[in-house]
Formats: C-alpha cells, structure tokens, sequence
C-alpha cells in the first residue's frame, strides 16, 4: 500500500467489488485469462494495447478482447530496458518484460493499434521476438470519410477476421457480432451511468475507485464488466455522503501508458475531485452507441462509429474542427474548474497535443496545470505540492496564476 | 519525426578547405545553383502569385505540386538546415518557451522556434506563408501533429493523405485503392483550389517520366559503392545526393541533368580508383565498409563525419537516404498510372516499413556492399525510426554474423550531440573491427 493510499473501510458498502477490481488490475499474469480459456476451451483471448481496438469485432468470434496496459509499478524491469533507449516512454519496455516473463503466455495474439510510431515499432518488435504469436497493425483510419477511410476500416477488420478465423477463433457470423455490439452499448451505458455519478456526486465514486473498476474490464467478458460496473454503482449509490472541499479537475494525458494508482490517489488527497479523466480512454472511445440495426452490416457500423463518434483524441487526425474545442465543451460539460495534464513522459502524442489545449483552454480562461509520470513512478511528493497548489489557486482566485 | 535530408546548408557552412574541392565538384555547384533558385523563388512567390504547399519529405507529391504550379516548402528541411548553420539550439528553446515539451521531436520545436523568430529560410530571406498544409501522413505520427500544430498558426487550409503503414510486410490493394480514392477525392481538389487550376494528367504524367529517369541515375550511384574503393559514401555523402529528388526537383528537368551529372562524376571516379569525398578532401584509403541506419546529427555534421572519414570508415550504404523514396529495390515512379504510382511511393518509402522489413533490407545492404560493420544512429528525436533499433541491432547481427555499433545523438537539438562520448564510441567500434580483421588474416 502506498503512502497515498488510507486502509479501506470495512463498512464500505463497495469495499467487494473494489477488492475484487484491486485483485484483477493487479494480477498482471492475467489469471483471470487463464481461467476464461479453461471455461472456453480453444477459444482465443487477444491482447490489444491502448487506446482503442473495436472489442465487439473480436467477441463477435468467440474471442476474449484483453487490454494490455504494461506493467505499471508492480514489475521489475529486466529483460524490458535492453530493447528500449532511455528516451522511449515506459510502457513498450513493461509490456515486453511481460511477454518475455511468461505472464502474457495465455494471449492467444496481440493488437497494436495506431496511435504512436512507439506502438507501432513495437508490432513489429512482436512479429520479430514471437513469431508463433499472431500480432498485427491495426491502422485505424485518418481519413473520416465513409468512403474512403471507411472503407479502408471494414476491409481491415475483413482482414483481422480472416487471420483470426485461420487460428482458431469461430467463423464470422454477422447476427454474432451485432450481438456483440449490442453487449458493448450496454456495457457503454453502464459505465456511462458510473461517470455519471462521479460528475454529480464526486464524494461517492473517487476517480481512483472508477478507474479500477473501469479497467477490469480488460479482462472480463462485456456483460461481465457491465454486472461488474452496475453492481459498483448501487453499492456506491449507497456511501453515506461526504462533503470536500475539492476543486473539480479533468485529467487529460493519461490514455496510453496509465498512471500509477498511487498518483490518482494523490492528486485526490491534494484537493482535486477529478471528475473526468482519460485513464481507460479505449472502453469510452467511441462517445455514445453504436447505431447497428437488425439489418445493418455490422462490420460498417463499426467503421461508422469509429469515424463519427470517435472521440477528440491526440492520436486522432483533427481537421477542419477547432483544436482542444472537444476538451472545452468536456470542462463545461462536467462543470470543472480546471484541466490537469497528466502525460506520460516522452508520450508524443499527449504531449504533442498539450500546447494547442493549453491554448484552447487559455481562450476559453479555464485553469490548468501539466505534470509527467512513468507507470512506475513512486514519488508523489512534488505532485502533490503542485497539484495541491493548483486546486488552492484555482479555489482563491479561480485560477492558477 | 523523422527525418529528412538534403542538400544545400552543407555549401553554406563548409569548411574551408572544403569548398576549394567543391569549386571543383560540377554537380554540386549544380545542386547549388538549383536550390538556390528554388528560395528565390520562393522569397518572390507572393508578388509572383505562386503559390506555396508546405509538405513532409516521406511521401511528397512533388510532381502533384509542380503540375499544378505549387512551391513546395519541406519544415523538416528548414530545421535540419537550421541545424547546420547552428541556430535550431535557439529555435528550440524559443519553441520550449511556448511550452513544448523537451521530450518530443526537435524538428518540431525547431520549426515552431523558427516561424516565431520570423520564418527566415536558409538563404536569409523569408519564407512566405503556405497557401496550403500538404499533410502526407507516411511513416510518422509527428507529422500528424505538426501540422496540426502549424495549422494554428496559419490562416490556409490542410489536406491529409493518410497512407497506411506496412504493418505486415507488404501493399495490399485495399491500402492502395484508400490512398488513391484519397488522391482523388480529397487532396487533389484541395490543391486545385488553393493553385486555382485544375490538374493536368497529362502534365502529371510528363513530370513522372522525368522522375523515372532520375531515379535510375540515382540508383546507378547507390550501387556504385559496390566498388572497392567506394567512390561514393552512402550517407554522410549521400545527404547530398538525395537533396533534389527529395525536395521540390523531382519530376523536373533539373533532376535529370543533375543525377545524370553525378552519375558521370561518380563513374569517373571509379576509372580512376577513387574514394569518396570527405570534409577534408578525396579519401586516401578504404579501411572499413559500413552500413548505417538512421539519420545523422545536423548541429555538428562535419564533425561527425570526420570521425568516420579520418578513421579511413566510408559508409557504404544508408537508411535515412531511402526516407524520401526506396529506389533501389525496384521501385520507379509510373507514367502510365499516375497517381496510382503516387500511392506505390508513398507506401514504399523507409519509414513506412515495418522492423522486419527494415531488419531484412539493411541485411540485404550489409550482403550487397559487403559491408565489415553496420553502425546504428538513434536519434531523441524519432521515435519512428528509433524505437526498436536496439531490436534491429540484435537481429542483424544474428543474421549477418557482421557486428554492429550503437551511438545515440540527435536530429537538431545539440544539447544532445555528446562529440566525445560519440567519438569514443565511433573508435572503439572501429578498434573492434580491425582487431577482427586481424584475427581473420592471421
């Protein structure tokens, strides 16, 4: 237990499903996998790195969808550091140490979705240490038009159903996949429901406690994750209220390589009501449902909703619509005080996009601050200094100068 | 990202006894002659009504520009050149002042330092403002958001051309039709709208067959460093070589005579038994053979070439020098299928290739050029090229039996360009070598 952690209240009437969250986040030789493929004999369970790949499309085939986050701080790194220069962010190496430690053993293949060259490299990386593994690119398109990106899209998804119908997963099966489809809207509702509850009553649902619970579902079935989330709700629904004096911040910076529990937990306890964040990114991507009627190609509602619903992310192409003015529309939405950026170091994506949301936010006179991390950060002291002073500036003056 | 190379800064600061080898040099005075006609035309382009597409060097659509009668500006360019002539430090710091992180691509920052310090190019004149953003997303998520970045900046619109990465290997037709339909759709209207005139296929396809030629004499001057000595060095040199085809020549007439004049030079100098130019004159000896892969350091150039050439090290063979197009591996640009050809380059080029793949080519290159040693530059800047190098490194030696070295710089940022510790390495590395070819003759 970290210093930035309390012990947890035994009358907690959320204190099972927390544990249980706690059990699943942290058991990064992903147990529960193992456990999913004893129950579903020769059936895959496909790795996917951050942010987003269409989950429905691999469920739709019988296979387990898990997130691979890296290692976070609960590993060593031995083997992970010999492939990687000091200037390359934390979690490729992380991610290596466990593949290369046997813990990703039960991961049938691996998705690298296009978000950085990073991610990208480390495809390659895959196909080169693990040739008896599937991996593969996933190049989500930069082109919105349905014609043409797409287009692109559905024969890419086309093609992972080929490879992975060739290893082993079911044949695809369109009334299959718009099942899982519809699985995922309902699992989108109900963590819809838990961010909505955070906005409106912050004291009952610490970001801290949304984010494990948000992220086992990684590793768990959709309508599992979804009795998972609704079970957190009610449970949490039930907290005697408490009052804070808290700012209301949005984090944004974290969507890729994830920050340490530690590190929410301390910009929670230096005054900050994080209310909105961007921690599980991929499991929220697309904003809303996605639209699949009984006679629609799923394969097409899946592209649709990527190119009209994806969200205003920093591996995503922003065109013709104004930079940062989805984060503006975020903080009123949510009626926060201020923006905390929160990226990795040497993320270039987060920390690329940072200057033109600082400015947006600058037009838009919203406070924010920007701090770094590594997933293996342990230090919180300067963090919380600094997050604390932010959340007393913006509290005085209601800003951060 | 990455990477780009060129051409014209080496003349601007060459030492001195440089130039007087230069003087002698009738392609690179050409080149010269060519760039420097390019920023003057430039410097004029809004009295002249000419307009102007700024674009990256991976993927370029030079020939889709000048068939429309567009000036291409490549930001990479600028900042490598910023680079040379010692003012990107101060660019970066300027851009870091805005608050740009110190953890991404120096090209970026430099950039971005440069146009708030008044967008003064190369030749000292001002570059005028883009008419258009010409984004080729090909090979380098940077890219991306570097003109989102510059699109804040400017009042002119940006088109995008997403080209899909070979993550397994090889061009399938659906990555081609999307870049072509793209082509088509949406980044030919743009630039028939910001140019005003409507796109002559025709013209396009005039401009591809010079290209093709060009191509050929560059090819021919690649593969010349299969002579011993080599009369060329592949990347240190071949910076030069690749700056017209790279940047706004290709497709021109200017590119043919140029890379038909090199050729003949480089030919030349293979009657005559002679190795490649160096900062400091004709090479006296051919000790070592070496590939490289990735880009050089810009801020300290000179010297860092002189570590190899002083050393008697000629570079055989590149990567960095195939960012712009991968020539030698069959590629020519089509006449016959214009933009079709235009999205087979685009896909083709070195950064859009997956690490087997880069793996496999720099092997080829090592067998190719029998080289003695592959040596690996892996610049802060790229993480495009330099994230899973060490990989690479462990895999081409496995696979080539041939050892390789790893030094670690920077694009444009010389507060990473350690000249000692590089120059430790660079030696001991060529100690290394050496003390294998005694063992193998003795």
């Amino acid at each position: 237990m970290s210093h930035a952690e309390v012990a947890p209240n035994p009358q907690d009437p959320a204190l099972p499903v927390l544990e249980r969250a706690r059990r699943l986040v942290d058991d990064l030789r992903f147990g529960e996998v193992s456990r999913w493929k004893e129950r579903n004999p020769g059936k895959l369970a496909i790795g996917y790195m951050p942010i987003y790949v269409p989950r429905p499309l691999l469920e739709g085939i019988g296979c387990l969808p898990v997130a691979v986050f890296g290692g976070g701080d609960q590993v060593d790194i031995i083997k992970g550091d010999s492939f990687y220069q000091s200037y390359i962010c934390h979690i490729p190496r992380s991610t290596l140490e466990l593949a290369l430690n046997g813990s990703l053993d039960s991961l049938d293949g691996m998705l690298f979705p296009s978000i950085c060259d990073v991610i990208r490299n480390l495809s390659g990386m895959w196909q080169m240490l693990f040739p008896e593994k599937y991996a593969s690119y996933v190049d989500l398109p930069q082109n919105f038009d349905p014609e043409l990106g797409g287009r692109f899209y559905v024969l890419d998804l086309q093609r992972i159903l080929r490879d992975l119908e060739a290893r082993g997963a079911a044949k695809y099966d369109p009334e299959r996949l718009r099942a899982a489809i519809r699985a995922e809207n309902s699992r989108r509702a109900a963590l819809a429901e838990l961010d909505l509850l955070r906005v409106k009553e912050p004291f009952r649902v610490r970001a801290s406690e949304a984010y494990l619970v948000a992220r086992t579902g990684g590793v768990l079935e959709t309508a599992e994750h979804e009795r998972f989330v609704r079970e957190f709700v009610a449970a949490a629904r039930e907290r005697a209220p408490r009052v804070y004096d808290n700012v209301r911040v949005l984090v944004r910076g974290s969507f890729c390589e994830q920050p340490p529990l530690g590190l929410i937990k301390t910009l929670e306890s230096a005054g900050c009501d994080i209310v909105d964040d961007d921690f599980q990114l991929g499991l929220r991507y697309i904003e809303g449902d996605i639209e699949c009627g009984p006679s629609d190609d799923p394969l097409v509602a899946l592209s649709n909703a990527f190119l009209r619903r994806g969200q205003a992310t920093a591996s995503r192409y922003i065109g013709d619509e104004e930079k940062g003015a989805a984060l503006v529309k975020s903080v009123r939405e949510v009626e926060a005080d201020g923006v905390i950026f929160a990226a990795a170091s040497f993320c270039d994506p987060a920390l690329l996009d940072q200057p033109m949301l600082e400015t947006a936010l600058d037009r838009a006179k919203i406070p924010h601050t920007s701090l770094k991390f590594a997933e293996n950060t342990g230090q919180f002291q300067v963090i919380r200094e600094q997050a604390g002073a932010f959340s007393d500036a913006v509290k005085l003056w209601g800003s951060a100068a | 990202m990455t990477t780009t190379p060129t051409t014209t800064v080496p003349h601007v600061n060459r030492p001195r006894e440089v130039e007087a080898d230069a003087a002698k040099d009738d392609s690179q005075l050409r080149q010269k002659q060519m760039i420097s006609g390019h920023f003057e035309k430039l410097a004029t382009a809004k009295e002249d009504g000419r307009k102007v597409a700024y674009t990256f060097v991976p993927g370029n659509l030079t020939e889709l520009m000048l068939a429309l009668d567009m000036l291409p500006v490549l930001p990479e360019i600028n900042a490598l050149q910023s680079g040379m002539r010692k003012l990107s430090g101060n660019y970066i710091t300027e851009a870091e002042k805005l608050g740009h992180s110190e953890d991404v691509c120096t090209y970026v920052k430099c950039d971005i330092g440069m146009m708030k310090s008044g967008n003064i190019g190369p030749t000292g004149t001002k570059l005028p403002s883009p008419d258009i953003l010409l984004l080729s997303y090909t090979g380098c998520f940077t890219f991306m958001k570097w003109f989102e970045l510059l699109k804040q900046e400017y009042d002119c619109p940006v088109t995008m051309l997403h080209v899909p990465y070979q993550g397994d290997g090889h061009i399938t037709p659906e990555m081609r039709s999307y870049v072509v339909g793209q082509l088509e759709r949406e980044v030919i209207p743009a630039l028939e709208k910001a140019a005003g005139k409507k796109l002559d296929l025709d013209r396009l396809s005039e401009l591809l067959e010079r290209s093709r030629r060009a191509e050929d004499d560059l090819v021919a001057v690649w593969e010349s460093a299969q002579h011993r000595p080599s009369p060329i060095d592949g990347y240190f040199g071949g910076v030069y070589y690749i700056g017209p085809i790279f940047s706004a020549f290709r497709g021109t007439q200017d590119a043919i005579d140029y890379y038909r004049m090199l050729r003949g030079e480089v030919e030349e100098r293979i009657r005559k038994g002679q190795g490649p130019v160096t900062p400091d004159g004709d090479a006296t000896e051919e000790k070592y053979r070496l590939v490289v892969e990735g880009p050089p350091n810009w801020t300290n150039f000179f010297d860092f070439w002189r570590m190899f050439s002083r050393e008697g090290a000629t570079v055989v063979s590149s990567t960095y020098t195939r960012v712009g197009g991968l020539y030698d591996t069959g590629f020519r640009h089509d006449p016959k299928d214009p933009l079709g050809t235009l999205a087979d380059y685009c896909l083709g080029c070195y950064t859009n290739l997956n690490l087997p793949m880069r793996t496999k080519l720099l092997a080829s290159y090592i067998e190719k050029y029998q080289a003695d040693g592959f040596l690996i530059n892996s610049v802060k800047s790229c993480n495009s090229f330099s994230a899973g190098q060490l990989l690479m490194l462990r895999e081409l030696e496995r696979k080539t039996g041939v050892p390789g070295g790893f030094i670690e710089s920077d694009l444009v940022d010389p507060r990473y360009f350690g000249k000692a510790n590089i120059e430790n390495r660079v030696q001991s590395y060529l100690q290394m070598l050496e003390a294998r070819k005694t063992r193998a003759s003795a």
